[in-house]
């Protein structure tokens, strides 16, 4: 098993292939590898419960965090998040890439 | 030789795009971590650590230099090769054809010049690597 982290900087009102990271995630995941999706910057726009995004990747077993820093430069509070989806610091992000056998791709 | 060692590619050139701060965030919290970290500064990145970066006032707002406090990134990249100036080692190389096209020769001490071979052989001494593209 491989783990894999998608980190996903893009906002994804801006630009469609933000889709990409999702499907993609939920197909490596679907053939067993462990994956985390990291949001950062525009990227934790996708985390609102509002936005109504990344619902499928929660499905999937995805884990799905979103950049607390990234999160009050914009404004968005922690109750303000999709159930699914956890508030985190850089620190874990940077835990989960040093790891073995694990690939570390941003978007 | 320190078990973990993160390489992370930089092309996004100072004050363009919130990459450059997510990177020096990374950066910074892998050095906390005690983690080596390898970093090859390429494109507009060779600009991060360049010495000729200077603060300014804001004469839109009226405020001073002192009052506009302006951060600047070669004050970044000089505070982390501090703190990784041995255990955990931060090792950072601009590429050098990437320096010459931009004239980006005066950088802060600590930055080395180097080529994508560089890049290379980071990645293969790393636990992992991280390209951080432009858009």
């Amino acid at each position: 098993m491989t783990r894999y982290v998608f980190i996903e900087s893009r906002d994804p009102f801006d630009c469609g292939d933000s889709r990409f990271v999702e499907e993609t995630a939920v197909a490596v995941k679907e053939r067993g590898h462990d994956v985390t999706v990291f949001l950062v910057q525009n990227g934790v726009l996708a985390a609102r419960r509002s936005a109504r995004r990344l619902g499928r990747l929660a499905e999937a077993g995805v884990t799905v965090l979103a950049d607390d820093f990234s999160l009050r430069e914009r404004g968005i509070k922690t109750d303000e998040l999709a159930p699914s989806i956890r508030e985190s610091g850089i620190d874990a992000l940077v835990e989960a890439i040093v790891q073995k056998n694990t690939k570390a791709l941003w978007h | 030789m320190n078990e973990r060692r993160l390489t992370l590619a930089l092309m996004d050139p100072p004050y363009e795009s919130a990459n450059s701060t997510t990177a020096l965030r990374i950066i910074t919290a892998a050095l906390e971590k005690g983690i080596d970290v390898n970093v090859f500064a390429y494109e507009g990145a060779v600009c991060l650590p360049l010495k000729d970066q200077t603060p300014h006032a804001n004469p839109v707002k009226g405020t001073s230099v002192e009052e506009e406090e302006h951060p600047t990134t070669k004050a970044f990249v000089s505070s982390l090769l501090a703190i990784g100036k041995e255990k955990p080692l931060l090792t950072w190389v601009n590429c050098g054809l990437c320096v010459d096209e931009r004239g980006a020769t005066n950088v802060v001490d600590g930055v080395k010049r180097g080529s994508p071979a560089d890049f290379f052989k980071m990645a293969n001494e790393s636990t992992n690597t991280l390209v951080i593209p432009t858009k």
